[in-house]
């Protein structure tokens, strides 16, 4: 099953990043393989829509759950839709590597 | 600064994005933007027939909020019959109804669904998890 984590960064050791729409990097774990990707998030600077179009992109890559600090109602509405878990994280100060290796536990 | 909004609780949002007439001159007429909680009040009032009293618990308000909201609605979708305007479904101040759980470990809260693990945290697969009540 696939995870997406949102970043700061492009690296294993980069920051979780609490916002959804606007968040750097969307991180796809797959704990079947270990892999970790690195997607980078154009809709960063968007105007408006960024949540529902950072939605559309990790429902295209077929996860399971995503994990981030907040979800707004546009990007929650839509991830409801396609049964996605939504899991929020109340500290940034965790890293994609500290998060994965609890996820592995 | 103002007492925060208190967030009211919904079932679901409508089954449609505008509510529009036939046979008038659309064009020209305006939106009037119903907003998800007025919905849900018309809707638990007058088609689930609930009492205020009922329908405000459920919305998480009180009975007297839930008559405010429930006004307006009223004002709103007759004004819309009466002059022909398009009803547009707006988020407003709502939430949805589906439970969310924390762990008692790391924090997280998450919701669960059809495809997800049912009994443990996504995040540290602790099985001490917890719902949350609002």
């Amino acid at each position: 099953m696939k995870t997406v984590i949102t970043s700061t960064g492009n690296e294993i050791n980069s920051k979780f990043d609490l916002r959804f729409g606007r968040t750097s990097y969307f991180c796809v774990y797959d704990d079947e393989t270990g892999n970790t990707e690195f997607i980078l998030n154009d809709n960063k600077e968007a105007q408006g829509g960024a949540g529902t179009k950072g939605a559309e992109k990790v429902i295209e890559l077929g996860v399971t759950k995503v994990v981030s600090g907040h979800f707004g109602p546009k990007a929650k509405e839509l991830l409801d839709k396609f049964k996605i878990q939504l899991v929020t994280m109340p500290d940034d100060t965790k890293t994609i590597a500290e998060i994965i290796e609890m996820m592995k536990k | 600064m103002p007492r925060r909004v208190t967030p009211r609780k919904i079932v679901a949002p409508p089954k449609f994005k505008y509510y529009k007439p036939v046979g008038h001159n659309i064009s020209k007429s305006e939106k009037i933007e119903l907003l998800y909680e007025e919905y849900e009040a018309i809707k638990l009032a007058d088609y689930d027939m609930l009492n205020h009293n009922d329908a405000g618990e459920l919305m998480g308000i009180s009975r007297a909020t839930f008559a405010r909201i429930y006004e307006k609605a009223r004002k709103k979708i007759a004004l819309a019959l009466v002059e022909g305007k398009i009803l547009e479904a707006k988020f407003g101040n709502a939430y949805f109804d589906d439970d969310r759980y924390e762990c008692s470990n790391c924090k997280a809260t998450f919701n669960i669904t059809e495809n997800s693990v049912k009994d443990k945290c996504p995040i540290c697969n602790n099985k001490n998890i917890n719902k949350i009540e609002f």
